[in-house]
């Protein structure tokens, strides 16, 4: 893996240019005395960029270290996301020792399988082994009280906020076609990589600010009242025309534009997915964020919702069209 | 390994496994003689509220707890005598001529602040136990002793009654405004009082 190949440096290099010009908006809109913009919403965005700024750095660091580094880092931030879920979701002490095992033998167990490339074993683990242990083990503990429930919330944890943010690393595994030059394409994962979480935190926030237009038609009103049609339609055409515009960093470059362009879309629009998803489990608990649930907490799962939707249908499509 | 680093480390462990955030309401961390008391429902407790004061305050706070349990191998003893500087008391053996209140008065001197749990012994459920008569034995003899309410979130899931293991959930501590015995306060009044200001904090976190 390398990230000084020029590719990825104009890459990383185009992301500082947005995130610069997102602080300078932001700067100049809190100067201006004439702004009519609300300022729960501007300081909403300034924060953001600045977990923007993080994600960026964490990103390229652990790019710059390898792989390994890269792969423990989305564990972390997994297993993170997963204690917020679990803390969110009412279990019973019947399920202690099934969630001893689900953090710490599957959740680890995914990340290494994926670190190691084995592609017909981390794409299974948790969907078939860990789905049948689930239950099994409840069923050992003798509590069957809201059973079915009970294994239902546990899986739609591991599933959600393991298996598929663990899509994401696995992008630096697959097989790339060599560059133009009939160079082997090195860096090309990062990039993928880097592709995917830059255009899904970007289709968050432009998503976030088509819906801000006054004319506004709420997809789900009983489920969430700042996601509109003009939001969604907005957001997934400007991605769209952003991922267009970086077809050339992607592994996609031996291909015509439209390709980045159509992962870009894909992207947005599973993105909302996941959005939504988590907005009906956080109505469902009666929490705004995941965040709020226990005070001082970041939410780390309101930031990756997005990416945990996106990443295994992106990766899929990926995998698919570079093998076809 | 030099005591303090050891001890740096494990409340460095302790706040990341159990994902513990701190909040103080109407309340500061300070070096004054305090008595920190709060709800009881894990064996990590002591060191959950150890671990969430600033390390100098830390230094000069002891929790109580029970021999039995703290006695109970190397580890544990190790843990108890070494790092957390732990009173131990006999809950099988109440002798008449050494009260766990006395024992505890002697340890603390004019020097140390207290962690106790005034419910005796963990609570399965999530309802708040009623408080032992301890604590009010304890003001009755230092009502110097300035009383913080804590109360702990969510650790009955992350290390319930009965488990080894823990599950790493997240959970919150949140330290109260102080209170005092005061003149002519009854037992039974003065031991609703400071329950009642743990539940009170539980409440808090319940509206944000």
């Amino acid at each position: 893996m390398n990230i000084f190949d020029p590719l990825t440096l104009s890459l990383i290099g185009a992301v500082l240019v947005l995130l610069g010009a997102a602080e300078v908006i932001v700067w100049a809109l809190r100067r201006s005395p004439a702004s009519n913009i609300d300022a729960a919403i501007l300081e909403t965005f300034r924060l953001r960029v600045h977990a923007w700024w993080i994600l960026l750095a964490a990103l390229a660091a652990a790019l710059l270290l390898g792989r390994v580094v890269t792969v423990v880092l989305f564990g972390l931030i997994s297993f993170w996301a997963l204690r917020e879920f679990i803390t969110l979701t009412p279990t019973r002490p019947g399920d202690h020792r099934t969630l001893f095992w689900v953090f710490f033998l599957f959740t680890p167990l995914q990340f290494v399988l994926v670190g190691t490339g084995s592609y017909g074993l981390y794409s299974i683990v948790i969907p078939v082994y860990a789905f049948l242990f689930i239950p099994a083990r409840i069923a050992l503990a003798g509590d069957y009280k809201r059973f079915l429930e009970r294994t239902a919330k546990i899986q739609a944890g591991l599933l959600i906020c393991v298996y598929c943010l663990s899509h994401a690393p696995a992008l630096l595994t697959l097989k790339l076609p060599p560059l133009a030059d009939e160079l082997p394409d090195t860096g090309g994962g990062v990039r993928l990589l880097f592709f995917f979480v830059l255009i899904a935190q970007l289709s968050d926030a432009l998503q976030y600010a088509w819906s801000q237009l006054p004319n506004k038609h709420v997809i789900v009103p009983a489920i969430n009242t700042t996601r509109t049609w003009e939001g969604l339609l907005g957001g997934t055409v400007s991605v769209t025309l952003i991922g267009a515009g970086l077809w050339w960093a992607t592994p996609f470059h031996g291909s015509n534009w439209w390709m980045a362009a159509a992962m870009a879309a894909v992207i947005s629009l599973m993105g909302f997915a996941g959005g939504i998803t988590m907005s009906a489990i956080k109505r469902d608990r009666g929490v705004r964020d995941f965040g709020t649930l226990v005070e001082g907490h970041g939410g780390v799962l309101d930031r990756v919702d997005s990416l945990c939707f996106a990443a295994p249908v992106f990766f899929h499509c990926t995998r698919w069209w570079l093998s076809s | 390994m030099d005591t303090n680093l050891a001890r740096n480390i494990l409340a460095l462990l302790a706040r990341f496994l159990s994902g513990a955030s701190v909040r103080w309401i109407d309340s500061q961390p300070d070096t004054c003689q305090r008595v920190y008391f709060a709800n009881h429902t894990s064996h990590l407790d002591p060191i959950m509220i150890w671990s969430a004061l600033p390390p100098r305050v830390r230094m000069l706070t002891r929790p109580v707890a029970a021999k039995d349990y703290w006695t109970k191998g190397p580890v544990r003893r190790y843990l108890a005598n070494q790092l957390f500087g732990a009173i131990l008391i006999d809950r099988e053996e109440i002798k008449v001529h050494q009260s766990p209140v006395d024992l505890i008065i002697r340890e603390i001197g004019h020097h140390y602040s207290l962690i106790l749990f005034p419910e005796g012994g963990r609570q399965s459920g999530r309802e708040i136990g009623e408080f032992k008569s301890g604590l009010y034995y304890l003001c009755k003899k230092r009502p110097d002793l300035e009383l913080i309410p804590v109360h702990i979130d969510n650790m009955n899931r992350i290390l319930p009654r009965g488990e080894v293991l823990p599950v790493p959930m997240l959970s919150c501590v949140t330290f109260g405004p102080p209170l005092w015995l005061e003149a002519g306060e009854t037992k039974n009044r003065f031991l609703a009082r400071a329950r009642e200001a743990v539940r009170s904090l539980k409440e808090i976190r319940d509206e944000g």
